[in-house]
C-alpha cells in the first residue's frame, strides 16, 4: 500500500521529468560533464557542511527541553509541547523579516543567520521525536545505575546516549534532510551569495529552464539523501531500551526544579521570540495597536479572489485531508519498519530529498492526461502535502513500534484477550503519544507547506501560506498587516490542532 | 500482525476515497463543449471578483486561473507542456521574454478586433501575442528619510555613484526577478557599452542585491509601511507609491514614497492562445474580454500596472500619487535576447563575485 502510493505520486513522475531531461532523440545523455564541475563540487560541499552544521546544533538546541518535557509532568506542559510545533508551519519568508529585524547588522545573511533559522524551524523535530520516545524509556534503569555507583556523567554516557540511539538518529535524519534541502532559507536570509543543491537546481530548472544540469544535480542530490537515509537506518536499528506503559512522570523537585523550569523557559522564551514580534506587528495599525487586520480577514481584497478567511477553511480541510492520507500510508509502512522491512523506511524518505521543483514539473508531465489529469485538480494540494508529511508519520511511530515490548500483546492473548481488545487496550495506549506526535507533526507539516502548494493550489483555492505570500507580494501597510495576521492565525490553529490531537488520543489511552 | 492487516484496510479505503474524488474533480466536464476556460498566469496577477464574475456571466464559461512562480517560471513551465499545455491562455509575457515564447511554438496566431482601441504604441503587436497592460520600473524612494537626513534624492541613475548615497539602494538579482532584470535594462539603455563599470561603481558604492521584489521592498528598503528596512532607495515600480495611499492603515495626503522618473524601464505584458488548447474558442473570448474597457479600467487597482486601451480612466489615487513616466527606456526584443546570458553572467560576475 504505501510503496504503491510513492510509486504513483513519486517515482512515476521524478522518471516523467528525468526522462525528459536526460533522454535525447531515445538514447540516454549522462551528465557526467555537469557532476564533476568544479562549481558543483562547491555547492555540494557547501551543502553538506552547512546542513551537518545545522543538524548537530538544532540536536544541542532540542536535547534539554526533550528531556525536560519526557522525564516530568508540570503545569503546562501539553501546551509547551504544542508551541513548540509552531516555527515548523511558518512561512520562510515572515520569519525571515523578523529574524532581520532582530538580529544584529553583521549577522543578517551571513552563514550564522542560516544556521540559526534552521535550529529555529528544525528544533520541534529533536524535542518531539526524541521526547516521545524518552517519555516511554523505563526510569527506573537509571534508579539502578545510580544506585549501581554510576555518577551522572556516566549515566548519561553509557546509559541516556544508547537508550535514546534510534531516536537521535531517527530525529537527526529528518532535521539533516531538512537543512540538506532547505531552501526559502538559504535564498532569502543567506542572500544571493550562498547556494545549495536544493537552490541550484531550482534556479537552473524553474529560471534557466536547463533540465539536464537540474536533472544531474538533482540525482547528486537524491543519491546523498539516499545514503543518509541507509547510514540513519543502520543506526537505528539498534535496538533501543525496553518500555513500559503507564507510569506517571514525576513532578520535578528540589534542584531538578531550577533546571526543569530553567530549561523549559528559556527554550521557550527563544522559540517565540520572532513568533511575538509577528503578533505585534499584526496587531500594530498606524502608529497605534488594533484588531484592524484581524477584522479585515473578512474582507475582499485585491490580493485574492477569496477572503482572507476562505483560504483559513481551505488550510484546515487540505491539511487534514494531508494528515489523514499520510497516517494512512505511514502507519502500516512504519509497521512494516518497525517488522524489519528493509528498504521501506529509506523509500518513504526519500520524498523529502527529492527536488520540489523537479518533482513539482513531474507532476506537469505525469499527470496530464486521463484517467489520472490531476494537474488540474483541488486534489493534487493535499496530495502533494501527504507526500512531505508521511516521512514524519513514519519517523515518530516507527522507533516506538520498534522497542514496544511483543511479550505484551502475547501475554494479554494467552489472558484470554480478544485480538480487537489486544489492540484497543494494549497495542493502542502504548502508541498514544507517538501517534499524537505523528498526527500533528502531520498536520503541521501539511498546513505550513509552501513550496509545492503555491505550484499546485488553484486561485480561488489558496491555503494561507499561499495567501500570505500573495499580501507580501503587493506594497502597502494594510497588505502586511493582513500578511501578519494570518501567520498569527496559522500559530494558533497549529498550537489547537496540536493540543486537540494530544487529549483525543491520551483519553483514547485510558 | 493482525492489527497491520486492519490499517492496512483503513488506508486503503481512505486512499480509494481519495482517488476516486481525485478523479472526480479531474474528469468534470470531460466531454461536450467545454464549461471552463482556464488562464496561466504568474503570482502578480490579480482580477476583482465582480470583473471575473462578469466575463463568466457573458460568456458562460467558469474562468480558472492557475498561478505559480514570477513571468519566467510560468513561461517555463509552458514550455515543459508546450502542445500539452495547462491552460488555454497565457497572459503575462513581457517583452524580455517574448523572444522565447515565439521561438518556442507555444502560442497560437490570434489578433483580436479590440486591438483597434489601443493606444498607438501597442496596436501592431506580434501576431502570436495580444498586449493586456504596461507597467514601469523605477527608483523609488524614501521620501522622510531623504527629509530627515537633509540630503536631496537622487533625480538620475548617474546620480547613484555618487559619494553621498553610499549604501543607500538595494536591487533585485537580475537573474532571478522580473523587475531586477528590467533595472539592468535600463542602465544598458541609459550606458550602453559603459554599463558594466556603471555597475562597478554602484557595487564600490555600497549597492545591496538580494534575490526578489518581496525581500528588496518589504525587508530592505525603509519607506515600506512596517519594513524593518534601512536602505531609502529600491528598485520597484512606478505605481509603489499610490499603493502605499491606498494600502496605508490610515488615509494619507501624500505618499510617503515617491518614484524617479529617469531610468524607468517599461515592461509590456502580454497574452496568448496556447497551442494544444483544449478550448480555443473561450481562449479567444477571454483575451477578447482582457481587451474590454472593463478589464482594463480593473487593471489598475487590482495589478497596479497600467491599462493599454485608449481613453480608459486610471483611478484618483493614481491620478493623484503614481507616476506615470513620458519617455520610458524599452530595448528591442531581439537585441535583449541576443545577449540576455551574456549581460547576467557578466553583472553576475561585478555585483556577486
Amino acid at each position: 500500500m504505501p510503496l504503491a502510493f510513492l510509486a504513483v505520486f513519486f517515482a512515476w513522475p521524478l522518471g516523467a521529468i528525468l526522462h525528459r531531461s536526460l533522454v535525447v532523440d531515445g538514447s540516454l545523455d549522462l551528465p557526467f560533464d555537469v557532476l564533476t564541475a568544479s562549481s558543483t563540487r562547491e555547492i555540494a560541499w557547501f551543502t553538506f557542511w552547512q546542513a551537518t552544521a545545522s543538524t548537530v546544533l538544532t540536536l544541542l538546541a532540542g536535547l534539554p527541553l526533550a528531556w525536560a518535557l519526557a522525564r516530568f509532568s508540570f503545569r503546562g506542559r501539553s501546551l509547551v509541547e504544542a508551541l513548540v510545533l509552531v516555527p515548523f508551519v511558518l512561512p520562510t519568508i515572515v520569519v525571515a523579516t523578523a529574524f532581520l529585524a532582530l538580529l544584529p547588522d553583521g549577522v543578517e545573511r551571513s552563514i550564522w543567520a542560516i544556521l540559526l533559522a534552521h535550529v529555529f524551524f528544525n528544533v520541534a523535530v529533536v524535542v518531539r521525536v526524541v521526547g516521545a520516545f524518552w517519555a516511554g524509556l523505563d526510569e527506573r534503569l537509571w534508579d539502578a545505575a545510580a544506585t549501581l555507583g554510576a555518577g551522572p556523567g556516566q549515566r548519561q554516557l553509557r546509559l541516556t546516549f544508547p537508550l535514546l540511539a534510534p531516536a537521535l538518529a531517527s530525529a537527526a535524519s529528518i532535521v539533516f534532510l531538512f537543512c540538506f534541502t532547505s531552501f526559502g532559507v538559504i535564498v532569502v536570509l543567506g542572500g544571493i551569495r550562498y547556494s545549495t543543491l536544493e537552490t541550484e537546481i531550482y534556479n537552473q530548472a524553474a529560471r534557466f529552464f536547463d533540465l539536464r544540469t537540474a536533472a544531474a544535480l538533482a540525482l547528486l542530490q537524491l543519491a546523498a539523501v539516499a545514503a543518509v537515509v541507509v547510514v540513519s537506518g543502520r543506526l537505528e536499528r539498534r535496538l533501543g531500551g525496553a518500555r513500559r506503559p503507564g507510569r506517571p512522570t514525576p513532578r520535578p523537585t528540589g534542584r531538578r526544579r531550577f533546571a526543569v523550569y530553567g530549561i523549559v523557559l528559556t527554550s521557550v522564551a527563544l522559540l517565540l521570540l520572532a513568533p511575538i514580534a509577528l503578533v505585534l506587528r499584526s496587531l500594530r495599525v498606524g502608529d497605534g495597536y488594533g484588531l484592524d487586520h484581524f477584522a479585515s480577514l473578512f474582507d475582499e481584497t485585491p490580493a485574492l479572489l477569496v477572503t482572507p478567511w476562505h483560504a483559513v477553511l481551505n488550510s484546515l480541510l487540505f491539511a487534514t485531508a494531508a494528515a489523514v492520507i499520510a497516517l494512512a500510508v505511514g502507519i502500516p509502512a512504519a509497521f512494516a519498519v518497525a517488522r524489519g522491512t528493509r528498504g521501506v523506511d529509506a523509500l518513504l524518505m526519500l520524498p523529502l530529498g527529492a527536488s520540489a521543483v523537479m518533482l513539482g514539473f513531474g507532476f506537469l508531465l505525469a499527470f496530464a492526461d486521463p484517467p489520472l489529469d490531476l494537474r488540474s485538480s483541488v486534489a493534487i494540494v493535499p496530495l502533494a502535502q501527504a507526500l512531505v508529511a508521511t516521512p514524519f508519520v513514519v519517523r515518530s511511530l516507527a522507533p516506538a513500534l520498534r522497542a514496544r515490548d511483543p511479550r505484551l500483546p502475547d501475554a494479554a492473548a494467552v489472558l484470554g484477550a480478544s485480538p480487537g481488545r489486544v489492540r484497543r487496550e494494549v497495542e493502542l495506549p502504548l502508541l498514544a503519544r507517538p501517534l499524537a506526535v505523528a498526527a500533528a507533526l502531520a498536520f503541521a507539516v501539511a498546513v505550513g507547506e509552501f513550496g509545492a502548494t503555491v505550484f499546485v493550489a488553484q486561485a480561488d483555492r489558496p491555503t494561507v501560506p499561499v495567501a500570505i505570500f500573495r499580501f507580501l507580494g503587493r506594497p502597502g501597510a494594510d497588505n502586511v498587516g493582513s500578511a501578519m495576521a494570518l501567520c498569527v492565525v496559522l500559530m494558533a490553529l497549529v498550537t489547537v490542532v496540536a493540543l486537540v490531537s494530544q487529549r483525543v488520543l491520551a483519553r483514547g489511552s485510558r | 500482525m493482525r492489527s497491520v492487516a486492519v490499517w492496512c484496510k483503513v488506508a486503503l479505503a481512505v486512499t480509494g476515497a481519495v482517488t476516486a474524488a481525485a478523479f472526480a474533480a479531474g474528469c468534470g466536464g470531460g466531454s461536450g463543449a467545454p464549461k471552463e476556460v482556464v488562464l496561466v498566469t504568474h503570482d502578480s496577477f490579480a482580477i476583482s471578483k465582480a470583473v471575473k464574475a462578469a466575463f463568466e456571466r457573458e460568456s458562460g464559461l467558469r474562468l480558472r486561473i492557475l498561478q505559480g512562480g514570477d513571468a519566467n517560471e510560468m513561461l517555463n513551465r509552458a514550455l515543459l507542456t508546450a502542445g500539452d499545455p495547462q491552460g488555454d491562455v497565457i497572459f503575462g509575457i513581457d517583452d524580455s521574454i517574448l523572444s522565447r515564447a515565439l521561438d518556442g511554438n507555444l502560442l497560437e496566431e490570434y489578433r483580436s478586433l479590440g486591438l483597434s482601441a489601443l493606444q498607438p504604441d501597442f496596436s501592431s503587436p506580434d501576431p502570436h501575442v495580444t498586449p493586456i497592460d504596461h507597467g514601469e520600473v523605477c527608483l523609488n524612494y524614501d521620501r522622510a528619510w531623504f527629509a530627515s537626513h537633509r540630503i536631496p534624492p537622487p533625480r538620475t541613475l548617474a546620480d547613484l555613484v555618487q559619494a553621498r548615497y553610499r549604501n543607500l539602494l538595494v536591487v533585485e538579482n537580475p537573474a532571478t526577478s522580473s523587475p531586477g532584470l528590467a533595472f539592468l535594462l535600463a542602465t544598458v539603455a541609459t550606458f550602453g557599452d559603459r554599463w558594466q563599470a556603471y555597475w562597478r561603481a554602484l557595487r564600490a558604492n555600497g549597492v545591496l542585491a538580494v534575490d526578489g521584489w518581496e525581500e528588496a521592498y518589504t525587508q530592505e528598503f525603509s519607506g515600506a509601511a512596517g519594513s524593518p528596512g534601512k536602505r531609502p532607495i529600491v528598485v520597484s515600480y512606478a505605481s509603489s507609491p499610490a499603493a502605499e495611499v491606498i494600502f496605508a492603515s490610515k488615509p494619507l495626503s501624500t505618499a510617503p514614497t515617491a518614484a524617479v522618473e529617469d531610468g524607468c524601464y517599461r515592461q509590456v505584458e502580454y497574452a496568448g492562445v496556447l497551442d494544444g488548447a483544449r478550448n480555443e474558442k473561450g481562449a479567444k473570448e477571454l483575451i477578447d474580454f482582457m481587451l474590454s474597457r472593463r478589464f482594463q479600467a480593473d487593471v489598475p487597482g487590482s495589478m497596479f500596472v497600467y491599462p493599454v486601451r485608449q481613453g480608459v480612466p486610471l483611478p484618483e489615487q493614481f491620478v493623484k500619487h503614481a507616476l506615470v513616466p513620458e519617455d520610458p527606456l524599452s530595448l528591442p526584443a531581439d537585441e535583449i535576447d541576443a545577449n540576455r546570458d551574456r549581460w547576467l553572467a557578466a553583472w553576475t560576475d561585478i555585483v556577486v563575485r
